[in-house]
């Protein structure tokens, strides 16, 4: 299956006496979005931090592209093609919109660690740079400071952040969390383009967004993963049903 | 606030033809007194790396300033210098290898955990040379003769001679603005001040922060051990206080005396510290403790200088829930364009 981008086996994770992700395996497909649902605590994010590495499981395994990463870092799998944004915003806040996205762009550069030359005005950082806040739609607040943004803004600035390091395999925890009605109806959009040539895990809790976007669903309840296929056949799965999503969800 | 660019040049390059001409007119006294800032300001510049740009409050810099000097002493021949060529080389050998071992060690932790694990290790160094016969104890160790610059027979440099000594360390100096003045601009200083900032983030970008850290710690231990090596020469002697946490406190005295932000701040932060030393210690008899309060009132009054050291200790910088660094440091600001 060559366009598995991202394929998970048995993870699971326990955090003293709590199973917080009890094993649970998952595949995310090139040019599609997989999205995750399940109530508070269900172990979305830890799901997502083990599979970006920033978590290591108890047991189970990660592969990227085909290739075992269990062991790996988050920095190599980042190397490897994975990008994730986080539940809670996670950026430079200090520097311009511009330098954040300038920074992701030069962490996958073959510069990113020279000891010379001028950070800031290497044109090929700089156009990757400015190509993925237009992308997402920033571009216009290249110079403010990152943590003068909007709520909306810095989310925006996050996925921005995420595509200038041109990633195969995108991890997203709850993008929407926290816009406002037209903020989000922009990001939808902007998720739904994304996934062409990449793959997309998308964590989420707004509903209606979910079935616009996903091609593939995975309820997850109290660590266990109740179901999952494509969003009709999950609405119609009675465990679901009594388990998450309530009769009038649906 | 900031005075404007243009007058902060001229004002630089004043200070810098007034350090190349200082020799003409200053007494000999002078001259070893300015050569000793010198090497102290390289010590500190290089400090700030690790603390300013690096964000990691390290109190073992004074250990690596103090082992190069210990080994220009043990590689000296008992009747004439050690050459330059070889020894110098060596003591940053030695320092590169311990700093490698001491921070792939002391940077797995965070925070106020890597300030006390760098202090325990700086002891380490200290009490290496302090109880054992290798350097002979805590007695120390002379270096009766000055390293020979020498090339085929022809001797470059005289290091005995008082004005020679202190264009050396002015030229170190210079050398060792320039390299943290580059590497800070370049793209390895970026990565290192993101890792600072948010280190969560600079590591799910695929910044490898551990080995980014462990390169400038490195990197910094060597700029202190250039220093330490002719600081050794200097004195002509090196005994186990030359590497004691004192002279790391002091250090990180002089750093946010400086100012954390810039590359030249602790630089003038050695030379203030000193200086005032040098007044109080020929006027006042109990100068330590004026020294002490002034030190301190100073601290208090600079903006930013402690509180943003305190923030680097006690944040922990791996709570995925902090957003450390927030509002508080503008260094790691980039330009674009
Ligand atoms: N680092 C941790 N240490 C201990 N317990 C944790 C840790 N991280 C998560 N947990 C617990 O694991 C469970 C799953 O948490 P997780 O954050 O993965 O849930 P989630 O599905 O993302 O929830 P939400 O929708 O609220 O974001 C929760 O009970 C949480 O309290
Ligand atoms: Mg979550």
């Amino acid at each position: 299956m060559a366009d598995i981008v991202l394929s998970a086996r048995h993870l699971t994770k326990r955090f003293g006496g709590l199973v917080a992700v009890s094993d649970v395996s998952i595949d995310v497909h090139r040019d599609e979005i997989h999205a995750v649902i399940g109530p508070n605590g269900a172990g979305k994010s830890t799901l997502v931090n083990l599979l970006s590495g920033e978590i290591t499981p108890g047991e189970g395994s990660v592969h990227l592209a085909g290739k075992d990463m269990t062991a790996r870092s988050p920095d190599q799998r980042a190397r490897a093609g994975l990008g994730r944004s986080y539940q809670k915003t996670t950026i430079f806040p200090d520097v311009s919109v511009f330098a954040n996205a300038r920074l992701a762009a030069q962490a996958r550069s073959p510069k990113a660690l020279r000891f010379f030359g001028d950070a800031g005005r290497d044109p090929v950082i700089n156009a990757q740079a400015a190509a993925a806040l237009s992308e997402a739609g920033i571009a216009a607040h290249a110079d403010t400071p990152a943590r003068h943004l909007s709520h909306g803004g810095q989310r925006q600035l996050e996925i921005a952040m995420v595509l200038a390091t041109t990633p195969s395999i995108l991890l997203l925890d709850e993008p929407l969390a926290g816009m406002g009605p037209a903020e989000a109806q922009d990001m939808i959009a902007l998720v739904s383009r994304l996934r062409n040539g990449r793959g997309i895990l998308l964590v989420e809790h707004d509903m209606d967004a979910v079935f616009a976007l996903a091609d593939r669903l995975t309820v997850m309840a109290d660590g266990h993963v109740i179901a999952t296929g494509t969003p009709a056949q999950v609405r119609a799965d009675p465990a679901v049903r009594v388990a998450y999503l309530g009769e009038d969800c649906l | 606030m900031t005075p404007p660019r243009a007058l902060t040049r001229s004002l630089l390059a004043a200070l810098l033809m007034a350090a190349l001409l200082l020799p003409m007119i200053a007494p000999t006294y002078y001259l070893q007194f300015f050569a000793k800032a010198m090497l102290l300001a390289i010590v500190a510049a290089s400090l700030n790396l690790v603390v300013g740009f690096g964000g990691m409050v390290s109190l073992c810099h004074g250990a690596f300033f103090g082992l190069a000097g210990y080994v220009l002493a043990l590689a000296s021949p008992s009747s004439s210098g050690a050459s330059l060529w070889t020894s110098l080389p060596l003591a940053l050998l030695v320092v590169a290898i311990a700093a490698a071992l001491v921070g792939a060690l002391a940077l797995r932790t965070r925070g106020i955990y890597f300030i006390m694990a760098t202090l325990a290790f700086g002891e380490m160094f200290f009490y290496f040379f302090h109880d054992t016969r290798v350097a002979n104890g805590s007695d120390g160790i002379y270096i009766y003769f000055e390293p020979e610059i020498v090339i085929a027979g022809w001797r470059l440099v005289d290091l005995g001679n008082k004005t020679s000594f202190y264009y050396v360390a002015l030229a170190s100096l210079l050398l060792a603005i320039i390299v943290i003045s580059t590497l800070v601009r370049s793209p390895f200083g970026a990565a290192l001040m993101a890792a600072r900032d948010n280190e969560q983030r600079a590591r799910s970008l695929g910044f490898p922060v551990f080995r980014i850290r462990l390169t400038a710690f490195v990197l910094a231990a060597v700029l202190a051990g250039i220093a330490g090596y002719f600081s050794a020469s200097q004195f002509g002697f090196v005994a186990p206080q030359t590497l004691g946490w004192h002279v790391s406190a002091t250090l990180l005295i002089m750093v946010v005396l400086g100012g954390m932000k810039s590359v030249l701040g602790p630089v003038f932060g050695a030379f203030v510290l000193l200086g005032l030393e040098e007044i109080l210690k020929s006027n006042i008899e109990h100068w330590k403790l004026i020294e002490g309060v002034i030190v301190i009132a100073l601290v208090f009054m600079l903006p930013g200088g402690l509180q943003h050291l305190a923030q680097l200790a006690f944040s922990d910088r791996r709570a995925p829930a902090g957003q450390p660094g927030s509002g508080a440091s503008r260094a790691g600001r980039q330009h674009h364009g």
